[in-house]
């Protein structure tokens, strides 16, 4: 037997009895941003392979996604700090040996990336908008005025936002290139936060960065399925989705292997999914309902059985989310014992 | 210059002294404590083990605290003392999650807290408030790169212990065993 308790009444909030630090921010934040990166990513791809009129709901519709899902991600962030006046101090200095100093800097440059991307095709998704009347009338009153056309019946209020758009029009090439390099980062980073902790057994391996990007990018392929119209999309998306979701179950078999062959702290941490209080969460609503589920719908509509796209979509997203959930919140609990 | 702590667990018999110490000292708020005891106890009656250690930051060589910290508000002194700026710090919680001993907390204002060494009396050539109170002497402090240093010697001569050596931090407090 073996006992171990702290006798002198040590009560630190939010670190005894167990290291909860981090609430609900935190997953929410990571699947927001490996939504956006997973949405950018298929925008500048198929912008690249020329496909962007064949495929216009990824590359003109989708993208709008992802600074809004960027803005609530950073919104939560700083919901989640506890000296929220000092936030700034993140931008007074880079520091690569920490995964939060780089991807802090990676949302500073794909935010406003990712807003340019959109803005240049708002004209082609958005030929009418209204601005005499309506809530969103008086924030787009900001950036946009009424003209007499047809076809568009709006244009830029400033001719600096007008001249902008026709440089990034040109320009769009780099822009995707940049844009495709940075989702990626911005993927990959959203696991590497958590795997540069070598304090939690659970979070510390070198598999989390490319499974947090790989479910990502599903994420992400699953809200351009449910916008789509277009069946060849949904076809096209739904294949890459069934693949993209082989990918993540490989990783996490993988990801558990490595756990179960390694030592005692990592052997723990994987018990709590195989028995532990993780393992209904886990097994059956990330793994069962998030992933195979979503699958089998898809290669049954492949086959030709009718399903509504947003029933596998819905759930890969909810996977997803609940994923990073289960995976910070058991993370925390997992530590070196001595 | 390398400041570290050697704690001798066959003298030390789990009073507390060194958590009252260091709050009246450093003035911690109500509830919140830099170092604490931890009692250890292990076999079955009636051959058992018990042991006591007083804990806190370890003050390691290899520190994931400072590595992890996104603005550089956790940082490394003189004499390898890891202290933290509060007003560069976020609360981002970073290094909290990163330590394995759970030696950060997050103050009351919202920036991190953690032992200092007592690197305001250290300077001045007095030990740390937790080692000068101990009623039972098992708590040695000093310099571990000076030889002749008391805890220098009481390390090279008796055996010691680490806490979680596996996760690689090379922690700067022996435990005497």
């Amino acid at each position: 037997m073996k006992e171990e308790l702290i006798v002198s009444g040590r009560m630190n909030l939010n670190i005894d009895p167990v290291l909860n630090a981090w609430h609900w921010q935190i997953p929410l934040y990571l699947f927001l941003g490996g939504l956006a990166a997973g949405v950018l990513f298929f925008a500048t791809l198929y912008f690249i392979r020329n496909e962007s009129e064949k495929y216009s709901t990824a590359v003109k519709i989708a993208p709008i996604i992802a600074p809004i899902a960027i803005a609530l991600g950073l919104v939560a962030l700083i919901l989640d700090l506890k000296h929220k006046l000092y936030f700034w101090q993140l931008y007074t200095t880079i520091r690569l040996d920490s995964p939060m100093s780089w991807g802090a800097w990676v949302l500073m440059l794909v935010m406003p990336l990712s807003i340019i991307w959109v803005a240049t095709y708002l004209k082609e998704v958005f030929p009418k908008i209204e601005l005499k009347k309506g809530f969103f009338a008086k924030i787009f009153n900001i950036f946009l005025k009424p003209v007499e056309n047809n076809d568009v019946n709006w244009d830029w209020k400033f001719k600096w936002l007008s001249d902008f758009e026709l440089l990034m029009i040109k320009n769009r090439k780099p822009l995707a290139w940049v844009l495709l390099v940075t989702s990626v980062i911005l993927g990959v980073y959203t696991g590497i936060l958590l795997s540069a902790f070598n304090a939690r057994p659970l979070w510390n391996n070198a598999i989390l960065g490319p499974l947090f990007l790989v479910s990502g990018l599903s994420t992400g392929a699953a809200s351009i399925m449910w916008l789509s119209k277009n069946h060849e999309e949904q076809k096209l998306f739904s294949k890459i989705d069934i693949l993209l979701i082989v990918v993540e179950l490989f990783f996490i078999i993988h990801l558990f292997m490595g756990f179960l062959a390694g030592p005692q702290v990592q052997i723990e941490a994987a018990n709590l999914f195989f028995g532990g209080e993780f393992t209904i969460y886990f097994g059956l609503f990330v793994v069962v309902l998030g992933l195979i589920m979503p699958a089998i719908f898809e290669i049954m509509e492949l086959n030709g059985y009718r399903i509504h796209v947003a029933i596998p979509a819905i759930l890969i997203l909810f996977g997803g989310l609940l994923f990073r959930f289960v995976m910070v919140e058991a993370g925390q609990i997992t530590r070196y014992l001595y | 210059m390398r400041y570290g702590m050697a704690i001798d667990t066959r003298k030390c018999v789990g009073c507390s002294d060194c958590v009252v110490a260091c709050q009246t000292e450093n003035n911690i708020e109500h509830g919140y404590a830099r170092d604490w005891i931890t009692e250890t106890v292990e076999g079955i009656y009636p051959t058992m083990v018990l042991e006591h250690r007083s804990e806190r930051c370890n003050h390691c060589e290899n520190t994931p605290c400072v590595r992890t910290c996104p603005t550089g508000a956790s940082h490394v002194i003189e004499g390898g003392i890891i202290k933290v700026t509060k007003h560069e710090c976020i609360g981002c919680g970073a290094c909290i999650e990163s330590c394995p001993y759970d030696a950060r907390y997050f103050h009351t204002e919202g920036w991190v807290d953690k032992c200092t060494f007592c690197d305001h009396r250290v300077n001045n050539g007095q030990d740390p408030a937790c080692v000068s109170v101990c009623p039972t002497y098992c708590m040695y402090f000093g310099d571990l790169d000076d030889k002749n240093s008391e805890v220098s010697k009481i390390v090279a001569s008796r055996k010691w212990k680490v806490l979680a050596p596996e996760a690689g931090t090379k922690p700067q407090i022996f435990y005497l065993t």
